[in-house]
């Protein structure tokens, strides 16, 4: 019952995004805009379809290091949340420094990334981690403040040591908060991956956008900009999958509340 | 032999700070429990019962004042004991009987192993067939009943049950009333039982503690003679009302 109420609620955008690309279609048709600036969709298609196994190629580099920087940001922002929520005076000093950071943009921070680690698969890595940490670690450090202490008072008259405490009351409270920031780093994964691929790269879906504006290949552009937009969609749903899987309580308790 | 109670607190006295901010909570209270013993703490609203209980569990150390559990001075050391806090605190990531099972796992007994004690516990409490329902698949009196067995399953005969009751209606806490003194009867376990129910209090306990607005201070100690295995017919004899008419004045003060 539910799944099909989740399609229905979905079928309205639907509608309206493909009557949008058809509308693009009979308005680049009619108007004959030059494809170099606004490509018809079927243009697009076909440009899809005519260097899938390029783009595939490309697709491969540029999701090795989003999966990399992914990684490297979840491991970073679960030791270090743990880490401030077990010494305070840590969470103090490194806190407001976190969040101040976020000041810096990305933008400024990819090209020394370059200066100093080449124009390999690391300089990307790291900026795609850069991006993601904040989300995770923040969401993380709001999650594992949720804590009930009463939980862990309970858990203590029980006698559990800090290790069973940490799976059965820590670890689950903050499991939300971790997979809320889990979506917003998947997004802004792909995005980083994109940014360091820009500044230098051998491979990857950045440099192929660049190359395809270099020669005005519009249409390949696009092309990339679809994959582009695919790739995050496919991590938002993956990581949505993990938090279903991870949190059977939830998804039971947001069906409830539904009906 | 000499006797040795199962819990006593000896003149304590509790603060809590909140700021600069002082609260004084409990003064001078003293009380204590045989062993198998079913006592009851009655008091108005914020009046330090949930407090006596957290002293009397070691989560809260007393400005001044003891705890003794079986003799030996336990003041401010959590202890193995069965503290049921006024919010039933099931875990909602847990289902019921993963609930049930933490003191086990706790003490180190195999997942198996405490799934079939947990198991076989379920038809006492009224919940088999649910044990792998969530918290808020249950019903009120169910997530209580769980809280109970979660109680049960740490390994001590002192329970220090806080407002079990407190939050179901008329006709269930009625029901839970019956199915616990059956419970109470067949484990004879030491109990501490807080409630703001005078009803409650005489026909659950061999003894009521009254105990004054904050500061909480002992107003008077009532012991109830009234015959086990008791029930609901008791509630309209002579004995309960006389009962009842003592614990109401003492509550006026
Ligand atoms: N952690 C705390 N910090 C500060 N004040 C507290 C704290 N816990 C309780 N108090 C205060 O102490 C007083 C006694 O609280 P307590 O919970 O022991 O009362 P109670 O008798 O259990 O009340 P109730 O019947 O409503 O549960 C209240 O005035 C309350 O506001
Ligand atoms: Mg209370």
């Amino acid at each position: 019952m539910k799944k099909w109420a989740n399609i229905r609620i979905s079928l309205p955008p639907l509608v309206f995004f493909v009557f949008l690309v058809g509308m693009w279609e009979l308005v680049s048709y009619i108007t004959r805009v030059p494809e170099y600036i606004l490509p018809a969709p079927s243009l697009i298609g076909r440009s899809l379809f005519a260097n899938v196994s390029l783009l595939a190629d490309h697709t491969a580099t540029t999701l090795t290091a989003v999966a990399g920087g992914l990684a490297l940001a979840i491991s970073t922002a679960i030791l270090l949340s743990l880490a401030m929520d077990r010494w305070k005076p840590l969470k103090q000093a490194l806190y407001p420094i976190l969040v101040v950071s976020q000041a810096v943009p990305i933008f400024a921070l990819a090209p020394l990334m370059m200066i100093w680690f080449g124009v390999g698969l690391l300089p990307k890595v790291l900026i795609v981690a850069l991006v993601c940490f904040f989300p995770l670690a923040v969401n993380l450090v709001e999650g594992l403040n949720q804590v009930d202490p009463e939980a862990i008072e309970l858990m203590k008259i029980m006698q559990a040591d800090s290790l069973m405490i940490m799976k059965s009351v820590q670890l689950p409270t903050a499991m939300p908060y971790f997979f809320s920031g889990l979506k917003i780093a998947a997004t802004y994964s792909v995005l980083g991956a994109i940014i360091g691929e820009w500044l230098g790269a051998r491979a990857g879906l950045g440099i192929y956008m660049l190359r395809s504006m270099n020669s005005f290949r519009t249409g390949d552009v696009f092309a990339s900009i679809v994959v582009v937009v695919l790739l995050s969609l496919m991590l938002f749903k993956i990581v949505e999958a993990f938090g279903w899987l991870a949190m059977p309580w939830k998804k039971k308790i947001s069906d409830y509340n539904e009906e | 032999m000499i006797k040795i109670e199962k819990l006593v607190l000896d003149k304590i006295n509790s603060t809590y700070y909140s700021g600069k901010k002082k609260l004084a909570v409990l003064k001078d209270v003293t009380l204590y429990v045989q062993p198998g013993e079913f006592v009851s703490v009655l008091g108005p609203s914020g009046s330090g019962k949930s407090t006596i209980l957290k002293t009397a569990a070691g989560l809260l150390r007393p400005d001044s004042g003891k705890v003794l559990i079986d003799g030996e001075e336990v003041t401010g050391l959590p202890q193995l004991v069965g503290y049921m806090p006024q919010q039933d605190l099931l875990f909602p990531w847990k289902t019921m009987w993963q609930n049930a099972a933490l003191p086990l796992l706790a003490a180190g007994v195999s997942k198996n192993e405490a799934f079939d004690r947990v198991s076989e516990m379920l038809p006492l409490f009224g919940l088999k067939g649910f044990a792998d329902y969530y918290p808020y698949q249950l019903s009120g009196g169910m997530r209580q009943r769980a809280a109970l067995l979660r109680t049960m399953l740490i390994d001590s005969n002192l329970m220090l049950l806080d407002e079990p009751f407190g939050a179901l209606d008329a006709l269930t806490r009625e029901q839970m009333q019956d199915w616990l003194l059956g419970i109470w009867e067949k484990f004879r376990r030491s109990v501490l039982f807080v409630t703001h129910s005078i009803d409650e209090a005489i026909y659950l306990s061999d003894r009521v503690y009254v105990i004054t607005e904050r500061p909480g201070k002992n107003a008077i100690e009532q012991t109830i003679k009234i015959d086990r295995p008791r029930e609901k017919s008791i509630l309209t004899t002579r004995d309960f009302t006389i009962y009842k008419q003592i614990l109401i004045n003492a509550l006026a003060n």
